[in-house]
């Protein structure tokens, strides 16, 4: 047994031992114990170096608020996969085996290098960042970012996949109740008689909350912790009832949806096959209960984040609950009642408590008389100014308070932990996550609850209650009001508490002190290194909202939120700004409470499950083939077929070779189609459409071209005319949905008087387009119900007919310049078709090519890409086909907008060719253009290169460009500035390919 | 995550089922060639953008697919109620009386 275990005390199991390691060294805890109980119960204060000054940190709390004591734990025979980081030693049950390893510190926690900045203080104060590393520039990059990320910094990222399942549910209840302490268990019991659905949650291992660190209170005539098992059983056999450990509620969003993250695994030494690592719940609950609480605040003076000096409730915890006394002979600072039962706590387990230091002048009788009975000396009306100690503290020193002012003779006190207590801060996250007002309790300095427009109620100490007996009564009462707004109705329960500990006290900003105040380490933010100084400073400085100081010098930034800090930071910053501190203002909670892993965000959403796959019914086909893929929209599309031995570039030349030469094969499933059917379909198009439909024939299809209300193009897709009150209207792969909400759009809000029915058949059709001059002779023999003459079935033809057996709407058409079709069957019919279609065509040597060639083929008859060479700011003028506008229309989606001072302004980009004047040379799509390379930085850059490609037929590179007055420019030369050198192109048509389409005439 | 009545299918979903669609009661001119460049320009780009009550349009389009009007608070974003497009607008009095 170690030193500072107290037999006979706390929930921990003195019968089993559990071993783990500590920066190496072996350490004995017990089953219950957290790290930070564990390593103190081996008189261990030191866990950490701070993130700034490298100063050595001692734990500060019990709990999820903990701000020094940050570890990074691995579990044995994981191989380093099962790593996290920034984890607190104060929340981590230990486990036979764990691995746990302080961070920020080189070469070892008591001996860091780093330290060196705490001696250079100066250089790190409030706004250090914006400051001292400003000059030279150059340094900024290369020298001082570097050295600051390597010198500061918290844990270091994992360097291996997590192995681990996370999992996500969705839950539903009557009365959520956050927070299991007394007010919560009490809320929770009353509800639950109503016969409400009650979920009960709490993120510490075991509920009960404060009642766990408070066994010398009675209730109902029971020790706290006899009273508690009883109530928890009781709960626990209630059908209604769910109660959650180690379920952390990070975020209250809109109609009370809370999210919880659940720990399960990480206190196992043991992880039972294929069992989630946490579990994100999202509950929406009809009420919920918040009873999550108060945090005591710390109190600020010289040197209070030496280790050793720790919050009072933490002792207690530390000994009520895990059994262990944080020091032998501890002392006590506080200005508020409640350290002082921690003393006398301390003191009843056998540790000589040296003296209480209470900054208040007078102190209930009660009180000082059993501080008495146990030998205490009492220091009233004083202040600490300093403490001494290198790694853990030795004394602190005092000085008697005048009138506010540290006067009178110093005196040390020697101490081996310092309890310190500044009051106690309701923890109201949750609350102002809903957006709930709060308002400002003067007397007792602290910020309370007052409005939400959440179904809410707000019980115990998170309301600025003090005591048991206060806070059971207030969390019964919010369990019924919970209820009754449900429409139950119960008889409110009644408790009795006997020697319940209530207490009042005040707050401070820095303590008064009569040390050199600009040499002073006080400490407000323990995380981030923030001082009292540099809050000052900070307002001196012009920073005069709350939330320009929060950012001027990080206070609360930190891990921790600033649970510990924000309030001892607002108070000094309200007080340097010469304000009242409800005038200052508190900065915004946010989600989450406590840092989550991704992991629990992310869920099941990772890998294979990350997102959808979206596969064509050909897709296996090309997977037997060797189809190398690339993603489009959520499409995986066959990118390109490589034989052996081939790379990409010589694929895809291959490809569009063999495409011209004789017959290309191409998947064009994922085309977005749309049927457009009705009475008014042909108005319908007319208004959506830039071109001119009334005339275009059944049996006929035509380049349709659609715009945004802005007058930019939006979509383009070729689209036939089935019948008098049917089109087959194809868009982009990636457009169809988005067209399709703007034509229910239009159709549904601005003209539902028309008759028109609009259908995504998308993923009904396969599309197979057979592409080059072998094309018909190829697919003629499977058409029937079609002939397929030039002469009955002309470029731009659409048919009703059969192709192998199988019904089949069949365009011709072609997006490669070369006689083409393409062939729509129902998707079931895709597969077999095609392999139908590629046995056939093995006699013309047929290939098969994937989205890549389809891009160069286009790219050389200068057909464009929505999306690729225009980006939401090309009009049909810009683009060069204004040609597909119809001129007589009296109205269409964007006609209007065409003629907008800015749309018809000269000097607007126009898509054009780009030739490179070393013809090898393939230019950079995205690479930006300029008219002179000589000019001085920074060059005014004209457009840029949207499309590029070798193009195997022209033995040259193409591109397309978005340039200034492209149109206009015609044989002109510009520049494209690279990393390696300037290159030259010649602005040209960007129809590279057969400009007269006599290929298409075949 | 906000909880929305689709007043077609009258049942109130989630929003992971719903698409935002911009402020409501912004009807597309009958005759666009009519309007100045000034009056179109406020037509496609002039938005109200109120602190308070917001009238715009959602669209259930993981349901019906049906696009409606809604009265949304954007400071405290709850729904004070949603409708059918086509229909007018709820009077001053009627959103009093459903924001208590």
């Amino acid at each position: 047994m170690s030193t500072y275990r107290v037999s006979g005390k706390g929930r921990v199991n003195p019968s089993k031992t559990v071993s783990f390691t500590f920066d190496g060294k072996s350490y004995q805890g017990l089953e219950g114990d957290t790290v930070a109980s564990a390593l103190l119960a081996n008189g261990t204060h030191l866990m950490g170096r701070s993130f700034k000054y490298h100063r050595p940190r001692g734990v500060v709390t019990a709990g999820s608020e903990e701000p020094n004591a940050l570890i990074g734990t691995t579990r044995p025979g994981s191989d380093g996969a099962r790593f996290e980081p920034n984890g607190r030693a104060t929340m981590q049950e230990i486990y036979e085996g764990l691995v746990v390893d302080s961070q920020n510190k080189w070469p070892s926690l008591s001996f860091d290098v780093g330290a060196i900045n705490d001696h250079l203080y100066m250089l790190f104060s409030a706004g250090f960042y914006y400051k001292t590393f400003m000059w030279p520039k150059s340094f900024w990059d290369k020298v001082y970012e570097p050295v600051i990320r390597a010198a500061a910094g918290l844990g270091v990222s994992p360097s291996k996949p997590d192995p681990d399942i996370y999992a996500s549910r969705y839950l539903h209840c009557d009365v959520l109740i956050v927070g299991a302490g007394p007010a919560g268990i009490a809320a929770a019991l009353q509800a639950a008689k109503s016969g409400a659905q009650v979920v009960l949650v709490d993120e510490q291992s075991e509920l009960g909350g404060s009642l766990l660190s408070e066994d010398s209170v009675q209730i109902d005539g029971l020790s706290a912790s006899d009273w508690l098992k009883n109530q928890l059983d009781a709960l626990a056999g209630m059908d209604n009832v769910r109660l959650m450990t180690r379920t952390t509620a990070i975020g209250y969003y809109h109609q009370n949806m809370v999210a919880l993250a659940q720990k399960l695994t990480d206190h196992l030494s043991n992880i039972p096959a294929n069992s989630p690592r946490e579990r994100m719940w999202r509950v929406r609950a009809k009420q919920v209960v918040l009873a999550q609480g108060a945090i005591e605040r710390p109190l600020v003076f010289d040197g209070n984040d030496r280790p050793g000096v720790l919050m009072s409730g933490a002792a207690q915890t530390y000994l009520n609950r895990f059994g262990v006394l944080v020091g032998k002979n501890p002392a006590v600072l506080t200005s508020h009642d409640s350290a002082w039962y921690a003393a006398f706590d301390m003191a009843d387990a056998g540790a000589k408590v040296t003296a209480i230091v209470d900054t208040r002048t007078s102190v209930r009788s009660d009180l000082m008389d059993a501080a008495q009975e146990r030998g205490i000396r009492m220091f009233l009306g004083h202040t600490a100014t300093a403490t001494s100690g290198r790694l853990r503290v030795k004394s602190v020193r005092i000085a008697k308070l005048e009138a506010g002012v540290a006067s009178g003779a110093a005196q040390s006190l020697d101490c081996d932990a310092l309890l310190m207590c500044g009051g106690w801060t309701p923890s109201l996250h949750l609350f102002s996550h809903t957006k709930g007002s709060l308002s400002w309790d003067e007397e007792n300095r602290v910020f309370l609850p007052k409005d939400t427009n959440e179904d809410c109620q707000i019980a115990g100490a998170c309301r600025g209650l003090w005591g048991v007996e206060g806070v059971l009564q207030d969390g019964a009462k919010a369990g019924m009001q919970a209820a009754q707004a449900l429409g139950q109705s119960t008889d409110l329960s009644g408790y009795s508490v006997d020697a319940d500990r209530t207490g009042s006290g005040v707050t401070h900003q820095e303590l008064p002190t009569n040390g050199n105040p600009g040499k002073a380490k006080a400490f407000i933010d323990f995380q981030n290194d923030v001082t009292a100084k540099d809050i000052r400073l900070a307002v001196r400085e012009g920073m005069l909202s709350i939330e320009h100081v929060k950012r001027y010098t990080t206070n609360g930034m930190a891990t921790d939120q600033g649970k510990l800090s924000n309030m001892n930071g607002l108070e000094i910053a309200a007080n340097a700004v010469g304000k009242e501190v409800p005038q200052v203002g508190l900065t915004t909670f946010r989600p989450p409470y406590t840092p989550t892993t991704f992991g629990a965000f992310a869920g099941y959403h990772k890998d294979g499950l990350f997102e959808a796959t979206r596969k064509t019914p050909i897709d296996s086909w090309a997977e037997e083939n060797g189809a190398v893929y690339e993603p489009v929209s959520q499409w995986r599309r066959a990118w390109y077929f490589p034989k052996a031995g081939e790379d990409m570039h010589q694929a895809v030349a291959r490809e569009c070779a063999e495409t011209r030469k004789s017959l290309g094969m191409f998947d064009a499933s994922t085309l977005g189609k749309i049927e457009v059917t009705g009475p008014d379909a042909v108005e319908f198009m007319n208004r959506m459409y830039t071109n001119p439909w009334t005339k275009l024939a059944p049996g006929r299809c035509r380049y349709g071209l659609m715009l945004g209300e802005d007058g930019y193009i939006m979509d383009d897709g070729v689209i036939g005319r089935m019948s008098e009150d049917n089109f087959h209207v194809t868009t982009t792969t990636g457009g169809a949905a988005r067209v399709l909400n703007m034509m229910e759009d239009y159709l549904q809000t601005e003209w539902p008087d028309l008759k028109v029915w609009l259908t995504s058949t998308t993923e009904q059709w396969a599309t197979i387009a057979l592409n080059g001059p072998n094309a018909r002779k190829v697919l003629e023999p499977f058409v029937e119900g079609q002939d397929m003459s030039d002469e009955a079935f002309p470029h731009m033809s659409v048919a009703d007919c059969t192709v192998a057996g199988f019904p089949a709407r069949l365009f011709r058409l072609s997006f490669t310049g070369e006689l083409g079709f393409e062939i729509n069957v129902p998707a079931r019919h895709g597969r077999a078709l095609w392999e139908a279609l590629y046995e056939a065509g093995k006699a013309y040597d047929v290939c098969p090519y994937g989205t890549e060639t389809m891009h160069v083929l286009r790219a050389e008859k200068g057909y464009i890409i929505v999306g690729q060479d225009t980006d939401g700011t090309v009009t049909p003028h810009d683009a060069g086909i204004s040609w597909a506008i119809a001129k007589k229309k009296p109205d269409f989606v964007g006609m209007r907008s065409l003629q907008r001072p800015d749309l018809v302004a000269s000097g607007r980009k126009h898509l054009i060719g780009l030739k490179t004047k070393d013809p090898k040379t393939v230019l950079e799509e995205g690479a930006q253009i300029v008219n002179d390379p000589n000019q001085p930085l920074p060059m005014k850059m004209v457009g840029h290169v949207t499309s590029s490609y070798w193009s195997p037929v022209l033995d040259r590179s193409i591109a397309m460009a978005l340039v200034e007055g492209g149109h206009d420019r015609m044989g002109e030369t510009v520049y494209i500035p690279m990393p390696e050198g300037v290159l030259e192109a010649e602005i040209c048509s960007y129809v590279f390919y057969d400009p007269a389409g006599e290929r298409l005439k075949l | 995550m906000l909880m929305i009545h689709c007043p077609h299918c009258e049942e109130t979903l989630p929003e992971l089922e719903f698409a935002y669609a911009g402020e409501a009661h912004i009807d597309r001119p009958v005759k666009p060639s009519d309007l100045s460049d000034e009056e179109w320009r406020d037509f496609l780009f002039i938005r109200s953008n109120p602190r308070g009550q917001h009238f715009e349009r959602w669209r259930h389009v993981h349901g019906c697919a049906r696009f409606f009007n809604a009265v949304r608070d954007t400071v405290s974003d709850q729904f004070l109620t949603t409708y059918k497009s086509g229909l007018p607008r709820p009077t001053e009095d009627e959103l009093k009386e459903l924001a208590r």
